[in-house]
């Protein structure tokens, strides 16, 4: 995932919890843009109006990605 | 002026009773970075702004207001039939005994809304980059509420809210570019 991005905290050996791992961290298409060009492809304005973007190169679903500890 | 259309800009459906999301859901109703301060942001940087921008403030101000709404539904729906029992067991017993299930403006933690949350420097660039982080907060803090849900309907809401705080904030990228005046320019070397 182009947008997903995440990195290793430091955990110590006298830290209380397990360590969680990768820490993440989403930089999503719009960053990359700046200004968005003319013309691009788009969804059905059905699709849009579901997703929240006519653009599928700004569409960016969002999921938790980290595991579940209970 | 406004036209209100009455239903929502996308429907709020919630699957599973739960109170508690009610109380992290109240961070975007009343919070800092919520709805409700994003609203009266760009509406009141308007009436300063070069003529180019106003009318991206306008909107997206006005749909903030949309998204104030949807976040309104959700609460409400999350706490309507909530025994003040239940509303305890959420962590919901001060604001019970502060408002009973009434919506109010504060935020996760219960701090009433306050107008020093939003700025009004009055120098564009200052303004525009105050709002992009705005709605990157605001993107941020939908992926922490999504992450805490497990209710699917609740999140489907929560995405799409997430999507409109990525487009609204390229567009405010965008504002700044044309502020810049130098998109239309040949460059030479
Ligand atoms: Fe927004």
């Amino acid at each position: 995932m182009k947008y997903v991005k995440s990195y290793v905290p430091y955990h110590s050996p006298f830290d209380p919890c397990p360590p969680i791992g990768k820490k993440y961290y989403r930089t999503p298409p719009h960053l990359y843009m700046t200004f968005q060009p003319y013309n691009l492809p788009q969804f059905s304005p059905q699709e849009a109006l579901k997703k929240g973007t006519l653009w599928p190169a700004l569409y960016d679903y969002y999921e938790n990605p980290y595991d579940r500890r209970s | 002026m406004w036209i209100y259309e009455k239903k929502l800009q996308y429907p709020v459906k919630v699957s599973t009773c739960n109170p508690r999301l009610a109380k992290f859901l109240v961070e975007q109703y009343g919070g800092a970075d919520g709805e409700l301060a994003a609203a009266l942001r760009y509406l009141n940087q308007r009436y300063t702004i070069p003529d180019k921008v106003i009318g991206l403030l306008t909107d997206i101000g006005t749909e903030e207001f949309a998204h104030l709404e949807m976040i309104a539904t959700m609460i409400y729906k999350l706490t309507k039939d909530a025994t003040p029992q239940q509303m305890r067991d959420a962590g919901l017993d001060a604001h019970y005994a502060n408002h009973d299930s009434a919506l109010f403006y504060h935020n996760a933690d219960g701090v009433p809304f306050t107008a020093a949350y939003i700025q009004a420097k009055g120098d564009p660039i200052a303004d525009l980059y105050e709002d992009i982080a705005a709605e990157e907060k605001a993107r941020a803090t939908y992926q922490w509420l999504i992450d805490m849900s497990d209710d699917p309907d609740l999140n489907d809401g929560l995405r799409f809210l997430r999507e409109r705080e990525i487009i609204h904030s390229l567009r405010f990228r965008e504002a700044v570019e044309i502020l810049k005046q130098e998109r239309d320019q040949k460059v030479f070397f």
